[in-house]
C-alpha cells in the first residue's frame, strides 16, 4: 500500500474543493492534495451548461463549465496535487485517509488538516414516496442532465418533471431545447422552489405549465414508463381523492431535493445539524473535530455557487491557521441563535480563536416575507441591518459582520 | 397608458419592475431597486435577449459533448435558428475553454465559444 504525507487533504474537486485548494495555496500551505472520484475536476458544474454562475464573484454570467475552468486554470500555476478517479473509502480521527484508484491501488494518506468538500446527492424516487412498478424512464434531474449534456443521449420523448427547484426548472428548458416535449412541472408545495429568474427564463419563455400543490402519486409501465398519475394535495401534502389524473409520458424527471453527502463524515462522529443535514461548523468552518473543516454543499445546500466557493476559501484560511498553530479548535465557542423567520444559519457557532477580520453567515428563511430587514444582534445590540424587498426560502441570504467579541449572536428577519 | 410587469432576473433580488408606456411613446420603470433593473425591464419590453447555452458534438475527446456559450445574449427570436446551427456542428478534441466555435452566429454579431477545455480521450 502506497503511503503519502500531506498538510491538507481536500475530499472532492468540485467548486468548494477547487476554491479551497486555490486559497490554501495562496496562504502558503505546502503539500495540498485534492482527492476526486470523477475522471475530471469540476463536479456537477461540468454538466450545468446553462449560464447564471458567478454573478457575485466575477460580475459576469458564466456557464458551469466556464466557472469550473477558471479555478482549474488557476490551479495549473500552483503546486497542488490532484488525484482523479480516486475514491475515498474511509477517514479516521487520526487524520488518515484510505482511498483507492485504478493506477495506484489502495492509498494511505496521512494529513494534518482535512476539508470535507463532498457536495450533495439527489433524492431518489423512493425518497419522494413514489410507489408502483419500477419501469425505465424514471430519472433524477442530475442523471437526465448528465445523459443529455455530457454523454449526448436523449432519455425520452415526452417528459413530466416533479419538483420546481432550480434543477427541475433548468431541465425543463434544456429538454425542451433538445426536442423533448415537457408536459409540465409538478410541485407539491404551494410556492415554487426555484429562483424567480429560472421560473421566467425556463418555464415562462417556453410556455411550460407549473402546477403548484400537485404531485406525482404513481408511475405505470412494465419495462418502460407509459404514464404517471398526478393528484392535487391538501395542506398536509396528502393526495386529495378524486383529483387523480393520468398523464402519458416516457420520462419522469425527479428534482425533489438534495441531501449533503456525509457518509464519510458520519463515521467521524462529527456533531451534525438536523436542519442542514451537514456537520456543525464554527466561524472558520471547522467541524466539531479539530483540524476537520467542511465547505460547500456537504455542510448545507447552497443555492449560489459563489457561496459554495466562498465557503471553501474560508475553510482553507482556517486550515492554514490550524497548521501554523493560531487555531486549535479547543477554545470555547458559542451557538448562533436563529431568530424570527430564520430556518437555519451556517456557521452554527462563533469562535474568536484564530484570526478573523470578518465573519460570514449564510441563512435561509422559513417563509416568504416582503419589505424586511435582516438583522444581527450581539449582546442585544444591533450590529448589522440590511433591507430586503423580498425574502423567500429558496434564496439563501448572506451577511458579513466585522468580527467582534465571541458573544452570543442572534440573526433574524424583521418587518420594516 | 399601458403598463406591464416584469420580474427582474439580473440578481436573486427578483424585483418586480413595471414598464409604463406613456402617451408620447416614452417608457419609464417603477419597482426596480437599481439601474440594472431598469435596463433589464426596458430590454425585456422592447427587445428581449437570452444567452445561448448548448452542446456540440466532439470527436476524439475525453467526453462526447462540448458545452458552448454565446459571448453575449442574442435576440430571443433568433434563439431557435442559432440552436439549429449548433446541432450540426462537430468539433475535434483537444478543445481549450474560450475556443471560437461559431463566429457571428445567424448574423447576430455574437460568437459561440467553448465553455470548457476537453482533452483528447
Amino acid at each position: 500500500m502506497k503511503k503519502i504525507n500531506v498538510d491538507l487533504a481536500i475530499i472532492g474537486g468540485a467548486p468548494s474543493g477547487l476554491a479551497a485548494a486555490v486559497e490554501a495555496s495562496k496562504k502558503g500551505i505546502d503539500k495540498i492534495l485534492i482527492l476526486e472520484r470523477n475522471i475530471e475536476l469540476g463536479g456537477i458544474l461540468q454538466q450545468c451548461i446553462h449560464d447564471g454562475f458567478g454573478l457575485q464573484r466575477f460580475q459576469k454570467t458564466l456557464s458551469g463549465g466556464q466557472y469550473a475552468q477558471k479555478f482549474i486554470d488557476e490551479l495549473k500555476n500552483r503546486s497542488v496535487d490532484i488525484k482523479l478517479d480516486t475514491m475515498v473509502l474511509e477517514i479516521t480521527k487520526g487524520k488518515k485517509i484510505y482511498a483507492i484508484n485504478p493506477q495506484e491501488g489502495l492509498l494511505e494518506i496521512q494529513t494534518h488538516t482535512i476539508i470535507l468538500a463532498m457536495g450533495c446527492r439527489e433524492r431518489s424516487a423512493s425518497q419522494a414516496l413514489i410507489f408502483g412498478s419500477r419501469p425505465a424512464g424514471v430519472l433524477t434531474a442530475g442523471t437526465a442532465q448528465r445523459y443529455i449534456n455530457l454523454e449526448g443521449y436523449l432519455p425520452g420523448k415526452t417528459a413530466v418533471i416533479l419538483g420546481s427547484g432550480d434543477i427541475g426548472l433548468i431541465m425543463a428548458r434544456r429538454m425542451t431545447l433538445e426536442g423533448i416535449k415537457v408536459k409540465g412541472v409538478y410541485e407539491i408545495m404551494s410556492s415554487p422552489g426555484g429562483l424567480t429568474r429560472n421560473i421566467v427564463q425556463c418555464l415562462d419563455d417556453y410556455d411550460i405549465p407549473l402546477h403548484l400543490s400537485e404531485s406525482v402519486i404513481a408511475v405505470h409501465g412494465k419495462d418502460k414508463l407509459t404514464h404517471i398519475t398526478v393528484a392535487k394535495v391538501d395542506e398536509n401534502r396528502l393526495p386529495i381523492p378524486g383529483t387523480e389524473k393520468d398523464i402519458a409520458c416516457d420520462l419522469l424527471v425527479l428534482a425533489v431535493g438534495l441531501i449533503p453527502e456525509n457518509e464519510l463524515s458520519k463515521r467521524l462522529d462529527l456533531l451534525m445539524d438536523q436542519k442542514t443535514k451537514g456537520p456543525v461548523v464554527d466561524s472558520h468552518f471547522m467541524t466539531s473535530e479539530p483540524g476537520f473543516f467542511a465547505a460547500g454543499n456537504v455542510m448545507a445546500i447552497f443555492d449560489l455557487v459563489d457561496y459554495v466557493s466562498l465557503s471553501g476559501e474560508i475553510a482553507a484560511r482556517g486550515a492554514a491557521q490550524f497548521l501554523n498553530g493560531t487555531l486549535t479548535g479547543k477554545e470555547k465557542s458559542v451557538f448562533v441563535e436563529a431568530g424570527n423567520n430564520v430556518n437555519f444559519v451556517v456557521p452554527q457557532k462563533r469562535t474568536l480563536e484564530g484570526k478573523l477580520k470578518s465573519e460570514t453567515f449564510f441563512l435561509r428563511v422559513k417563509s416568504p416575507q416582503k419589505n424586511v430587514s435582516l438583522k444581527c444582534y450581539q449582546d442585544h445590540q444591533s450590529i448589522y441591518s440590511k433591507k430586503h424587498q423580498v425574502v423567500t426560502p429558496p434564496e439563501m441570504l448572506s451577511c458579513v459582520i466585522r468580527s467582534g467579541q465571541p458573544t452570543p449572536l442572534k440573526i433574524q428577519v424583521e418587518v420594516q | 397608458m399601458n403598463q406591464k410587469e416584469y420580474v427582474c432576473t439580473v440578481c436573486p433580488m427578483s424585483c418586480r419592475v413595471t414598464v409604463i408606456e406613456h402617451s408620447d411613446q416614452s417608457l419609464s420603470t417603477s419597482g426596480n431597486t437599481c439601474k440594472r433593473g431598469e435596463k433589464y425591464a426596458l430590454s425585456e419590453h422592447t427587445n428581449p435577449q437570452r444567452m445561448i447555452t448548448s452542446t456540440v458534438k466532439v470527436t476524439d475527446g475525453l467526453i462526447p459533448r462540448l458545452s458552448v456559450i454565446s459571448t453575449n445574449p442574442v435576440p430571443k427570436k433568433t434563439l431557435k435558428a442559432c440552436l439549429k446551427v449548433l446541432y450540426k456542428i462537430n468539433v475535434k478534441a483537444p478543445i481549450v475553454g474560450g475556443d471560437l466555435i461559431v463566429k457571428n452566429i445567424c448574423n447576430t454579431g455574437i460568437d459561440i465559444i467553448a465553455s470548457r477545455t476537453i482533452k483528447k480521450g
